[in-house]
């Protein structure tokens, strides 16, 4: 204790190397078990880095080529990733129309970053624009149709496919999650009952169970001649799956608040739903903000087993092209670039969420009441 | 304080003037019989107090008058509208009935004026400028405009209770409903919420209140109601309760409260 108290004063005097050095006895060989775990570590990371490091990117190849022949076969062979770059991300969607993509997701994201960031004006319209408009508007620019090629679903793939879905999914699961919990909690036993059976089933079977239902057995059930779009269905699917486990996340929200918060708002005078869309939800959904990015996560990672049903998306156009025989052998680049890239979307997720969190935290000074 | 009302207990009942009618009201949680055959009649501008040992029923008999639980057997009305399954008639109700709880029960995540505008906006579909001019006035009641704009969580017990007071006066009620609220205060801040209460029963407000605060019952009370095991035992002004309790159960309990 004493010699901490000592130390930032005779810091102040020392020069830099001797800060650094009392630094690093600090915080590595403190102890005769810190200084041997940390010559442990130094020498494990010794043994893996400069190889991996060599591998990933001084002995890697990145520029496009024919075929793996090209590369180097000591590095990774980035090639197969840079001459397909464009499958990757649009699948088998049309050369010449790929631009309506590039359109669409540049709308998109300067709408979501009008809506979220506090300085810009008038972001109320951008989220009316964001929910109500664009939804239509990149339909009509993915899809076609009036003016447009139209461009079969069956085409669309990569990247972007996993954004749309894991996207539409996002959009719909909090909503159908907050209605079924909500339901799962009525005093109307028909409404929590159905809630409880459908919540249960749908959480109890895997997701891939319900990917191959919505793609295979829902047409079987259609009367002749109705037809949906095997991606629609696979959206629907997503939606259902995400909303069931969202509702339980939302649940957990809803039993964190007090009996007296519902009683204080019906003595008022609300109603059902303003007691819910005002009291209720606001803060139940404010607890669980971790718990619904959580899903959100795993949502999105969850678009990959769309390439089960015959739907490429990145991570089956990856396999696809690792597959093919001029670069037979590469899954390891595929994958590693498919983890990147997923990594990057979550983390941005994660980052954000954690914003929020921070930010709710100091306006509302969290303390329970 | 002059005991206004305490001699009206022998005049005839009026019935136009009753704001709060009680008629063979029984409550069962389950096996457990938690109200027996109420009888209460309260007449505008009325001030009660009830008070009882834990379990007797008195906090139960309070949320039956604005439906937070409901009765099984017998008829309340509230201003004249019957408290029963028909949902219009329980908002209704619920407008004319305010009520502050042990507990405080402000939002939290909501600032203390829009704590009180809320339910003046979404209920009586007041415009906001309109609401939050009041809200002011009853902050100003209560003696603490200057918190406006904090959140519930950086006010004190005393502070939060007087908000909710502020809160249930905003939607403009016939009745006021005191769910003990001092009981979940130290000792410091009883004084400024019962002084609140003291203003608003010299407005003329009708009020009902659970309370352990004896001095508050005998200064402001028009009639004290003592219940024990779900039943009214006795109802009398304070006078004649304190002094000269007529049943052993209030004798006895009120030996216990009153010794200290």
């Amino acid at each position: 204790m004493t010699k901490q108290k000592t130390l930032p004063h005779q810091q102040y005097n020392a020069y830099w190397y001797q800060r650094v050095l009392a630094w690093i006895i600090r915080n590595f060989f403190s102890s005769i078990t810190n200084t041997v775990l940390t010559v442990l570590l130094g020498y494990i990371l010794y043994v893996t880095i400069p190889p991996l490091f060599d591998w990933l990117f001084i002995k890697a190849t990145f520029s496009p080529a024919e075929s793996r022949a090209a590369c180097n076969p000591d590095g990774a062979c980035w090639s197969v990733i840079t001459s397909r770059w464009e499958q990757f991300f649009y699948g088998f969607y049309p050369e010449d129309q790929r631009w309506r993509i590039n359109l669409a997701f540049i709308i998109l994201i300067m709408l979501t970053f009008w809506m979220l960031f506090k300085k810009l004006p008038a972001r109320k319209y951008a989220g009316l624009i964001l929910f109500l408009v664009s939804p239509g508007l990149c339909f009509w620019l993915f899809y076609g149709g009036w003016g447009l090629p139209v461009v079969e679903t069956g085409l669309w793939g990569g990247l972007m496919l996993n954004l749309i879905a894991g996207g539409v999914g996002i959009v719909f699961t909090l909503p159908i999650g907050v209605i079924l919990a909500l339901g799962r909690r009525s005093e109307l036993p028909v409404i929590s009952t159905f809630c409880v059976i459908f919540i249960e089933f749908v959480r109890g079977v895997p997701f891939i169970t319900v990917l191959f239902m919505s793609s295979v057995m829902l047409p079987i059930f259609l009367p002749d001649g109705i037809v949906i779009d095997k991606l629609l269905r696979a959206m629907i699917g997503i939606a259902i799956f995400g909303g069931a486990y969202m509702a339980e996340v939302v649940r957990g929200g809803l039993q964190a608040l007090s009996k007296g918060q519902y009683e204080a708002a019906y003595a008022l005078g609300l109603g059902y739903w303003k007691v819910n869309r005002l009291i209720i939800l606001p803060q139940a959904l404010r607890i669980v903000i971790p718990g619904i990015v959580n899903s959100f996560i795993s949502l999105f990672k969850d678009t990959t087993l769309l390439t089960q049903i015959g739907i490429f998306e990145l991570l089956g156009i990856a396999q696809a092209a690792t597959r093919d025989p001029n670069w037979a052998g590469l899954g390891k680049e595929g994958y590693i670039f498919t983890a990147l890239i997923f990594f990057s979307v979550c983390l941005a997720m994660s980052r954000y969420s954690l914003h929020i969190e921070h930010k709710l935290n100091q306006s509302s000074h969290k303390k329970r009441l | 304080m002059v005991l206004l009302n305490s001699d009206l207990l022998d005049q005839p009942t009026d019935n136009t003037n009753k704001i709060i009618e009680m008629v063979g009201v029984h409550k069962w949680y389950g096996q457990f019989h938690v109200l027996k055959n109420i009888n209460l009649s309260i007449r505008k501008g009325e001030r009660i107090v009830i008070c009882g040992p834990s379990g007797s029923g008195k906090s139960t008999l309070i949320r039956c008058l604005n439906r937070l639980e409901e009765h099984q057997q017998g008829d309340i009305r509230i201003n004249n509208i019957p408290l029963n399954k028909n949902l219009k008639n329980i908002e209704k109700i619920r407008q004319d009935v305010g009520m502050v709880f042990q507990q405080f029960n402000l939002f939290p995540h909501l600032t203390v004026l829009e704590n009180l505008t809320l339910a003046p906006i979404w209920v009586k579909k007041m415009p906001k400028l309109e609401s939050e001019k009041m809200a002011f006035q009853y902050l100003e009641r209560v003696k603490i405009p200057e918190q406006a704009h904090k959140y519930p969580g950086q006010l004190s017990g005393g502070q939060q209770q007087r908000v909710a007071i502020a809160r249930a006066l905003c939607m403009n009620p016939k009745v006021m409903l005191f769910d003990e609220p001092t009981s979940a205060l130290d000792p410091e801040m009883i004084k400024e919420v019962l002084d609140v209460m003291i203003e608003l029963a010299k407005t003329g407000m009708t009020m009902i209140c659970v309370t352990h605060e004896m001095g508050f019952a005998r200064t402001v009370a028009d009639r004290i109601i003592f219940m024990d095991k779900g039943e009214i035992v006795e109802e009398n002004a304070p006078e004649i309760f304190f002094n000269h309790p007529k049943s052993e159960r209030t004798k006895q309990f009120l030996g216990q409260i009153l010794r200290h």
